[in-house]
């Protein structure tokens, strides 16, 4: 059996599931100080999780495509997005990212907003009191948010078939092997691969569950 | 003047107007919950942001909507003792402190330690808040708060968090500590009790209005105003007319009163506590004859609700509460009526 949709899939995920951390903690927080507009915001950071990943793939050509507004100027810069690893970066972390911010978002809003008040009036600089207490006290939310992230970048299939393509040896990823090997008749490959996704996913829900008890723990150690 | 405050803001239908100043020692905001005390206090610390008005701190701006001036709270030197402390769950006691204190990490690691050691919390350095009792959670906070340097402490119902019979030897504690830390101290409460141990000034709120400060001796023995008078813990109240010089209607107890001192001509309310209002004989000069309406045993004394015979019907303040002590009241051997006085030196005028 060939190996490489299982690399690759670890390739486009972890560099996605990292991202996608980055941008939705920093979109969580963001959103939360967004005042009036944080409805629009939340909303329009919410729609790849509604929307088909079909959709979403489709949005991201227009973005990244040769003619597009982004995808341009990566071209002349010689950085190709579409049929590439890349592609697939991206286009597992558009799909996941409303995974993360959501995460992110109900850890930030659950938190004592006297604490963020405390350290403000003990002099403490913004980014000591995100670091040192903003983060600390969301973290099992915000891991969960991670993981749940991670697990469905693993699994993207549709926008990442749009953007990069299902080539072997370079876009196909375990969920887009899948596709091929039915599409080709060959079950018992299909089957194989089926069972090293079900058994990761089974993994990550695992770790999931230990996180969201350990995040009761916490909450129930601050009310005490 | 050490604070001056005069801020104005509005929520919803809630209106602030905050104006007072204080010169140094320990103040109060005393006032009913809801009140905008807390609300006040949040808006010095720079939590909040008010509409419009300027807040000034030992001569040094730290808000004017006129000049465009809004101090971030990291550069106000406000400390804040919030209400249920606010303690980093995720650091130790210890963690805690060092984290608010400047300089170096041996001298944040030294200062955390002087400030533990003078609020006797040496040995608990290494506990999270949630492993301290209530008045050590409240000795850390104002550890941290000591450490992080602050010209001014804002306390927010620094007792309210705590079991009743814990209280009054964390309020010894505090006053010590406040008194050690000479700087001026801002407190606010909805206890009369806590106030007058430990407040030398008074700002009594009401609807988000604060009335001009007073000495917490003169706002309890001498209240000035129906809601000081109120918050003093007075009962009694009716309506007043000044008849002349030592006379004064009470329009909700349908009598006149003698007064010792003369009865200010802008005299709208008077008061009178419940434990001066004395049992008279029937025929005495000033006696008010009363239908007694209720009886209630309090712990040591009898409380007794009584309806003047001229109180006019549907009054709020149609009723006089009398407290006196429970020997006394079972001496009387009242049955349905009774005549009481209220002697002139205990009337109270306010406005």
């Amino acid at each position: 059996m060939n190996l490489s949709p299982l690399v690759i899939s670890f390739q486009v995920a972890i560099p996605a599931g990292l991202l996608t951390f980055v941008l939705g903690v920093w979109a969580a927080h963001a959103v939360t100080r967004a005042g009036r507009l944080q409805n629009l915001w939340d909303g329009l950071l919410t729609l790849p999780m509604v929307l088909p990943p079909t959709v979403v793939g489709y949005f991201l050509l227009l973005i990244f495509g040769k003619n597009g507004l982004l995808g341009g100027l990566l071209y002349r810069a010689g950085l190709s997005v579409v049929f590439t690893t890349q592609g697939a970066v991206i286009a597992a972390t558009a799909v996941s990212f409303p995974l993360m911010y959501r995460a992110a978002r109900g850890a930030f809003e659950q938190l004592d907003e006297n604490l963020i008040s405390a350290g403000r009036t003990l002099g403490l600089k913004e980014s000591t009191i995100f670091f040192r207490v903003v983060m600390p006290g969301c973290w099992p939310g915000i891991a969960a948010g991670a993981l749940l992230a991670f697990a469905r970048a693993l699994g993207e299939y549709g926008a990442t078939s749009m953007l990069a393509g299902n080539i072997p040896g370079k876009t196909q990823t375990m969920s887009l092997a899948v596709a091929s090997a039915v599409a080709g008749n060959n079950r018992a490959l299909a089957s194989h691969w089926v069972a090293v996704i079900m058994g990761i996913s089974l993994i990550t829900m695992l770790a999931l569950n230990i996180l969201t008890g350990l995040q009761r723990r916490a909450l129930g150690k601050a009310t005490n | 003047m050490a604070l001056e405050v005069d801020i104005r803001k509005r929520l919803g239908s809630f209106h602030l107007d905050a104006r007072f100043a204080f010169d140094g020692g320990t103040m109060a905001l005393l006032g009913a919950s809801g009140c905008g005390k807390s609300l006040t206090l949040r808006c010095i610390a720079g939590i909040v942001k008010p509409e419009e008005g300027s807040i000034r701190l030992n001569g040094k701006t730290l808000f004017d909507s006129a000049r465009g001036i809004d101090l971030p709270p990291q550069q106000r030197r406000v400390g804040y003792l919030f209400q249920h402390y606010a303690l980093f769950p995720n650091m130790t006691a210890r963690q805690n402190v060092e984290i608010a204190a400047r300089g170096s990490r041996r001298e944040r690691r030294q200062q955390a330690e002087e400030q533990l050691r003078a609020l006797y919390l040496e040995g608990l350095g290494d506990r999270y808040p949630h492993q301290l009792s209530g008045g050590q959670q409240q000795r850390v906070a104002l550890a941290r708060i000591f450490a992080s340097g602050p010209d001014i402490l804002l306390l927010d119902e620094p007792f309210s968090a705590l079991d009743s019979y814990l209280k009054w030897r964390i309020e010894m504690e505090l006053s010590d500590t406040l008194s050690r830390f000479g700087r001026p101290a801002l407190f606010v409460s909805h206890d009369r009790d806590e106030v007058y141990r430990l407040c030398g000034e008074v700002c009594v709120m009401q609807d988000g209005r604060t009335e001009p400060p007073v000495s917490a001796r003169r706002l309890f023995l001498a209240p000035q105003t129906l809601a000081a008078a109120l918050l003093s813990g007075c009962k009694n109240f009716s309506r007043a007319r000044r008849l002349g010089e030592r006379l004064v209607a009470a329009l909700d107890w349908g009598c006149e009163l003698e007064t010792e001192s003369p009865v200010p001509e802008e005299t709208a309310y008077i008061g009178v506590r419940a434990h001066r209002v004395r049992p008279a004989q029937t025929g005495d000069p000033g006696a008010i004859p009363c239908r007694v309406d209720r009886v209630t045993q309090e712990l040591f004394s009898t409380a007794v609700m009584l309806r003047p015979a001229g109180a006019p019907a549907g009054g709020d303040w149609g009723l006089l509460r009398m407290e006196l002590p429970k020997e006394q009241w079972q001496a009387l051997h009242a049955a349905g009526r009774l005549a009481v006085r209220i002697p002139g030196q205990d009337i109270m005028f306010l406005k």
